[in-house]
């Protein structure tokens, strides 16, 4: 139980997944101009991240890994070189079914979430969660609670750089870094407040 | 005093419409209005009448340093004089030595004097060349910009210089500052317009860019060749004892224990905190809700008691007294541009910091002091407490009006 709760502070702070790795940036950038909609964003990465590296790690444990087939007579067999169009295969059909499960049983979330639903798809944060998990051989335990931690770092990463920008709609940038030029910067700044967490041994 | 008004009234058309120095306007405004007070009043609707306006808050935060200011300077000398005698040094080395020599001040750590020459001769260089080299940047800024040289700067001028160790290379005080006022505030337009607290960003830039004279694992002295850990630094590596067989906590509490110049002395900061809520300026509420988090989490933390890690036993006092937790809290914390505007937000926002500090001190073996990176990371999540206390704030009056 220690060893689940110290992955999950891990993964949401010391090892930020927008802040400290810098992934899933475009969306990070681009989605983050108002609380609300940071929000809805969060809350739809903290969902697919949830179920898609689980199901990855099903994917790469029982059918990709070495000799992982080895009990249905393929034995020698590794399938590890089609790991990264499997992982966005299952992202992707994933997101699909999700999204056609929300939009026929939970319409309000459905409406909610919009066009973030289809767009994280391709939000780096998502994939880079799962080859985390394939990189660091995490088990299936491991994972679950590895997913819902770094796509709550991201969530609140984003909330926060959107509570900045909706106060920074008073600054008086310069022309030339309007947009993202100061939210680059302003990212940067906040990757630095993040470091107080960098070098914590969990 | 009439003179100088006449010459500063006759050198105005020159500043001022087709003058030849226009784009210096913002230099003659700085010395005018610096020296006198400005004569301009709002001209239409809405007025708020109030004797306060945004230089007389920078300049009450002023002399809410002085105190930590002149400590800066007497315990800096002090613990150089002392470390010296501790040494058997007779003369202090460089262009410092030959100053104190040429008037005869000597070096008897018992002597005010002596203490206070000594610690300027290594706090007003800092202090000097941070304000020229930020003035330099803010007033660029300013007439490139359009905008005033605004005071806000005076008060960066006077913080960063504070939190650094005396032993600080001049050079690296520049390009702190340069990043402070550039990165950190004139790229957001300005006093007002940024998100972090300019003088923790020079700070916490300068904490990561040069780890090696500025990271806290030593302990910073005036004197080459002495060095010992910080007392944060120190509990970690050989446990409680080192620290109280060092010092005792009326030591910490009165300032005259080494570390950064101007954030050792309790006291000096709790006559800050005086002035500051006294006046006003200071939000007494951040202050309040970052020790009472600090206190809470290290008593807790000091009760469980771990076996490896020896800063679970520093109880929740040591905690307020060391490093720079009383000078962040009084003066960093409640910078009133980047901590949060609405009250129940300052509570939360100052509950953050202290959490935060706390859990960098003691869990996050990287880091010995934790308070500078605590705040820049309660700056962070500052807009959006504000955000949720107005948000709440609207679902309420919204179902108090519901028919």
């Amino acid at each position: 139980m220690e060893a689940y709760l110290s992955l999950f502070v891990k993964a949401v702070f010391v090892e930020n997944i927008a802040l400290a790795f810098f992934l899933g940036m475009c969306t990070f950038l681009a989605v983050s101009k108002r609380i609300p909609t940071a929000f809805g964003l969060g809350i739809a990465v903290i969902v697919v991240t949830g179920i898609t590296v689980p199901l990855n790690n099903l994917v790469y444990r029982h059918l990709l890994r070495e000799e992982a087939l080895a009990s249905i007579g393929l034995g020698g067999v590794d399938l590890t070189f089609v790991g990264l169009i499997s992982y966005i295969g299952v992202i992707a059909a994933s997101v699909q079914i999700l999204e056609m499960f929300l939009d026929k049983y939970v319409p309000s979330l459905y409406n909610a979430l919009g066009i973030f639903l289809p767009l994280i798809t391709v939000n780096c944060a998502i994939l880079g969660g799962s080859l985390f998990m394939v990189e660091r051989d995490y088990g299936f335990g491991e994972s679950v609670v590895f997913a819902l931690g770094s796509g709550l770092g991201w969530a609140l990463a984003i909330v926060a750089l959107a509570g900045i920008r909706e106060k920074m709609r008073y600054s008086d940038v310069p022309h030339g870094l309007r947009g993202l030029g100061i939210t680059f910067m302003t990212v940067g700044l906040m990757a630095m407040a993040f470091m107080a967490f960098s070098g914590i041994q969990l | 005093m009439k003179v100088l008004r006449q010459l500063l009234d006759a050198a105005e058309p020159h500043f001022t419409h087709d003058g030849k120095l226009k784009p210096l306007y913002p230099i003659y405004e700085l010395i005018d209005t610096f020296l006198y007070t400005p004569a301009d009043v709002t001209k239409n609707a809405s007025h708020v009448r109030d004797g306060i306006d945004l230089k007389r808050l920078m300049i009450t935060v002023a002399v809410g340093l002085t105190p930590c200011i002149f400590m800066a300077m007497w315990n800096t000398g002090y613990q150089a004089n002392l470390a010296m005698a501790h040494l058997g040094m007779e003369s202090a080395d460089g262009w410092r030595g030959v100053i104190i020599d040429i008037f005869g001040i000597g070096y008897d750590p018992t002597s005010l004097l002596a203490n206070l020459v000594h610690g300027a001769l290594f706090f007003v260089p800092v202090f000097l060349v941070c304000n020229m080299v930020g003035g330099f940047w803010e007033a660029l800024f300013a007439m490139i910009r359009g905008h005033e040289v605004n005071e806000g700067f005076l008060v960066t001028g006077i913080l960063f210089p504070l939190t650094l160790p005396p032993t600080i290379p001049l050079w690296q005080v520049a390009i702190g500052i340069s990043f402070g006022v550039v990165i950190g505030k004139e790229i957001f337009g300005g006093t007002g317009k940024n998100f972090l607290n300019p003088a923790l960003t020079a700070r916490a830039f300068l904490y990561f860019a040069y780890p090696a004279q500025i990271s806290g694992d030593k302990v910073w002295i005036a004197v080459d060749g002495y060095s010992k850990a910080t007392p944060l630094g120190q509990v970690p590596a050989d446990g409680m004892e080192a620290l109280t067989g060092s010092m005792t906590k009326m030591q910490a509490f009165l300032g005259t224990i080494p570390g950064s110049m101007g954030e050792t002395s309790v006291l000096a900061c709790l006559i800050g905190a005086v002035i500051l809520i006294g006046s006003g300026i200071g939000s007494w509420r951040i202050m309040l809700s970052m020790t009472i988090a600090t206190v809470v989490l290290g008593a807790l933390l000091h009760m469980v008691d771990s076996t490896t890690n020896s800063m679970f036993a520093m109880d929740p006092v040591w905690h307020l007294l060391l490093g720079g937790y009383a000078f962040g809290c009084v003066f960093m914390a409640t910078d009133p541009v980047s901590a949060s505007f609405t009250n129940l937000g300052k509570w939360l926002f100052g509950g953050l910091i202290g959490v935060m500090t706390i859990l960098i001190r003691v869990v996050n073996p990287a880091f010995p002091e934790g308070v500078m990176l605590a705040i820049l990371f309660g700056n962070t999540f500052a807009p959006v407490f504000d955000y949720l206390v107005v948000q709440a704030n609207v679902r309420r009056r919204a179902l108090r009006t519901a028919v």
